[in-house]
């Protein structure tokens, strides 16, 4: 299959930066969102051009690296998984697929779809944590946490903190983010002590 | 010169805490006048640079990531060991200490693995009061599953994302000192060199990676938590950025690099698809709890669709061959088998290179919710990736490179011969021998970073009469030249080929020739091909872009380069070690049934190389003495 990027392009925070077009040619639907920049970036460099900067790593979907608004949509048009595990039979032979940065004045863009989520480690030292130094802990089984409450604190932690849902908020709010992990510790009895003594 | 691995004497029970007995300590208001460097914020490097902050050390933290929590560890999906015995199963810390040694094939330092295992139970402990959502059963206690190579089930888990949740685990607790100031956190700053003053390691020189800004830091000691090198064999599990550039350049100032050639092979992993693959995702070996591995007995039905070959058509390889561990058998026998039976061409999926992971018996028994439950995201992942929906028919799998057991020699107190230098985690060539069991890695990292180096480094600051240097000192301005000519020399070759074409040319050349399956001549070819390619490099590399900005082809081509030498000697080291253990595997020496054959009489030592600037690597040899197990041939049937 064959697709047309337009992609943003902004050699750093300082310039202003634009869509630039690229043809992606002879792609299989299996590539991944990814695998298919690769492509297209061994091509450019090889024309001489700079390749197009974005983030990455696990490419399995939990780092939380990837931040790519594709086609408007923080991660592209399947639910629930990041760039990285958006692959290309998810588009049409054809399409002209547009690639952003997230937008957010928060995430200030460092260089074409790479932005600065540093905000986010600022909310957690902050106070996502429980306070327990190391070799001051009982026994694990001497804190019961019932099944449920494990359950649910799980499906709050499970937030990979990628900033999707500050790039898909047209306030640009961090609430997902952050209720994410207040739900995560306050569905366990672990931090409940030095939650009742903060006032 | 003589390696001395600082092992205590004593029982093997209590060397540990003889050690910790006998060790210097510093005094609660001297710690601040020790700075430490901690490279890496995975696992190892988030518990260590979290709980020396929190002894009162001044620490500074590195990572070339965005955040602390992006490190590969966050992909570690199954679970990690304790010895906490909750099941009533037999399970001991003496028992997983021989499961360890048992399943490294007799290649690990006893006294480390006792260790391991003796720290294991204050992980869980810590994990669960930093509020990590373990798996809990209904009257409020941990769940448990089994892993490969044991009989009992130790493994606590989180989902499939224990990495995850121990990693935020780690993160918040460094967040928390990074919050109180006790914790500098330098992060897009990669590590490119190492400095040493009087042959003692004290800074690092940094590349920033938003800026392109080089820079030398100084500390007291340098603790490096940088991870495996498995992305030198270019496909994957490990996150793309994983590279072995710290280490590296710790050997190339004096740090020995032991056992490179022992490779961890995950056999359920998602096979390759086409040339355009960037990396492998692995299914979780918990997997094997519930999924049957199988292949058709005749070739000829390789082609069918799996639901329409019958039951006595199929071939449950692993069950058959160990009928004792079954489907849970440890990682390098299981890939090594799936190996052989695609080689007789009875693999499935394209190029006949897979393997069936199949359900339908569990589904049958326990009900797809029940499934789901346990592996609902792993099941996601393997549809994302492959379309297939693994409930309706069984996963295609297959081999990847997944873990380094080999890397820097570290003795008990994990620094060695380079003083000054404490390498944690994966980094360090450690505690699984030549195999390393599932659910062991967490374990280690965690080990290392929480309950290992707080009780080591304290014994080098405090004895050490090499104080903190400072930056302006000729050492770090030299060493942070080359660095920045480096980074010059690769930017002004402007050749015809990209940096990624030279990593994947190393990579086929590495799983050709150093991959599941080794022998002499293969290796003689790899260590011809690899200078070769090496030589092309330095002569045809296109770096696109200048030093002064983010350019992610100059970061790369800094970690292909150093790849580029690191294949090498992991080839030297497979070829001289002439017989087979565990991950490494020389196909000159196997039993009849075609088992890794050890030989003890001649290799029952830990391969230390030092750098040679210019006369080739020097192999020095650490014997393996054991004093409470006997070696033996792995039995898992």
């Amino acid at each position: 299959m064959n697709v047309k990027l337009r992609v943003w392009r902004q050699a750093s925070t300082k310039v202003e930066g634009c869509f630039e077009e690229y043809e992606a040619r002879d792609l299989n639907p299996n590539m991944s969102f990814l695998e298919m920049l690769d492509v297209v970036n061994e091509d450019l460099t090889l024309s001489g051009k700079e390749p197009i900067a974005f983030e990455h790593d696990c490419r399995e979907g939990i780092c939380g690296s990837c931040s790519l608004m594709i086609d408007g949509e923080p991660h592209g048009p399947e639910n629930k998984v990041a760039s990285c595990q958006t692959y290309m039979r998810s588009f049409q032979d054809g399409d002209v697929i547009t690639v952003e940065p997230f937008r957010s004045r928060a995430f200030p863009v460092l260089r074409d779809l790479i932005i600065d989520r540093s905000s986010f480690d600022r909310i957690i030292q902050r106070g996502g944590f429980i306070s327990v130094s190391t070799g001051s802990a009982p026994d694990a089984n001497a804190i019961l946490v019932s099944k449920d409450s494990a359950d649910t604190a799980m499906d709050a932690a499970a937030c990979i903190g990628c900033g999707a849902c500050v790039a898909a908020c047209k306030n640009s709010s961090a609430m997902l983010f952050v209720s994410a992990k207040a739900a995560h510790l306050n569905s366990l009895p672990q931090g409940r002590t030095e939650k009742m003594s903060v006032s | 010169m003589a390696l001395n691995s600082n092992i205590p004497t004593g029982p093997l029970a209590n060397k540990w805490d003889n050690y910790k007995a006998g060790s210097k300590l510093v005094a609660p208001n001297n710690k601040r006048k020790f700075e430490v460097i901690v490279v890496g914020t995975g696992l190892a490097g988030a518990s260590a640079a979290a709980s020396l902050a929190e002894l009162g050390y001044k620490v500074k933290s590195f990572s070339y990531h965005d955040s602390p929590r992006r490190a590969h560890s966050v992909a570690a999906q199954g679970g990690i060991n304790a010895a906490k015995n909750y099941r009533n199963d037999g399970d001991s810390i003496h028992r997983l200490f021989y499961d360890t040694i048992k399943g490294g094939d007799f290649r690990a330092r006893e006294a480390n693995v006792y260790r391991l295992a003796q720290v294991s139970v204050n992980i869980i402990d810590q994990c669960a009061a930093q509020g990590v959502p373990f798996a809990r059963e209904y009257g409020g206690m941990l769940d448990n599953r089994s892993f490969g190579g044991a009989q009992v089930s130790r493994t606590f888990y989180a989902r499939g994302q224990t990495g995850q949740q121990l990693l935020l685990g780690a993160y918040q607790a460094l967040s928390r000192q990074i919050g109180l100031g006790a914790v500098e956190s330098y992060l897009r700053h990669e590590m490119l060199d190492l400095v040493t003053v009087n042959g003692h390691a004290k800074g690092i020189v940094t590349r920033n990676l938003a800026t392109g800004e080089i820079k030398t830091f100084a500390a007291d000691a340098v603790v490096l938590a940088t991870g495996g090198y498995g992305n030198l064999w270019y496909l994957s599990t490990y996150g793309r950025l994983s590279n072995a550039t710290a280490i590296w350049r710790a050997h190339k100032r004096g740090a020995y690099l032991a056992n490179p050639c022992y490779t961890q092979i995950h056999p359920t992993c998602i096979p390759v698809s086409g040339d355009y693959q960037s990396k492998l995702t692995l299914m979780s070996e918990s997997l094997r709890n519930d999924g049957r591995v199988w292949v058709p007995k005749k070739k000829e039905d390789t082609g069918k669709t799996p639901s329409s070959i019958k039951e006595e058509d199929r071939d449950y390889f692993l069950e058959r061959k160990y009928p004792s561990y079954g489907n849970l058998a440890p990682r390098d026998i299981s890939s090594r088998s799936a190996k052989e039976v695609c080689d007789e061409g009875r693999g499935v999926g394209p190029g006949g290179l897979g393997v069936y992971l199949d359900f339908a018996d569990s589904i049958q028994r326990l009900g797809q919710h029940k499934i789901e439950e346990r592996y609902g995201n792993l099941f996601d992942i393997y549809k994302e990736i492959t379309g297939e929906n693994a409930y309706e028919q069984p996963m295609r799998i297959y081999p990847a490179i997944h873990y380094t057991m080999g890397g820097t020699l570290g003795g008990l107190r994990l620094d060695d011969n380079l003083p000054g230098l404490f390498v944690i985690g994966e980094a360090n060539f450690s505690d699984h021998g030549a195999n390393r069991l599932g659910a062991s890695a967490l374990m280690q990292g965690l080990a290392d970073g929480y309950f290992v180096l707080p009780y080591t480094i304290n014994n080098y600051l405090a004895a050490t009469k090499e104080k903190r240097p400072s930056t302006t000192q000729s050492e770090f301005t030299s060493t942070e030249k080359e660095s920045r000519d480096k980074l010059g020399t690769m930017l002004g070759i402007n050749g015809k080929r990209t940096v990624n074409s030279f990593h994947k040319e190393l990579g086929k050349i590495m799983w050709d020739y150093c991959g599941m399956a080794r022998d002499k001549a293969g290796l003689q070819k790899a260590l011809e091909l690899i200078p070769a390619l090496r030589e092309e490099f330095w002569s045809n590399v296109n770096v696109p872009g200048d030093g002064e900005e983010i350019n992610q082809s100059l970061e790369k081509a800094g970690r292909v380069a150093d790849f580029l030498e690191l294949g090498e000697l992991v080839c030297r080291d497979a070829l001289e070690r002439e017989e087979s253990c565990g991950g490494h595997f020389r196909t000159e020496h196997q039993t009849e049934e075609g088992e890794a054959l050890r030989h003890d009489d001649r290799f029952a030592f830990v391969s230390a190389w030092e750098y040679g600037n210019g006369s080739g690597p020097k192999l020095h040899q650490e014997p393996l003495v054991y004093e409470e197990v006997q070696m033996s041939q792995r039995s898992y049937k």
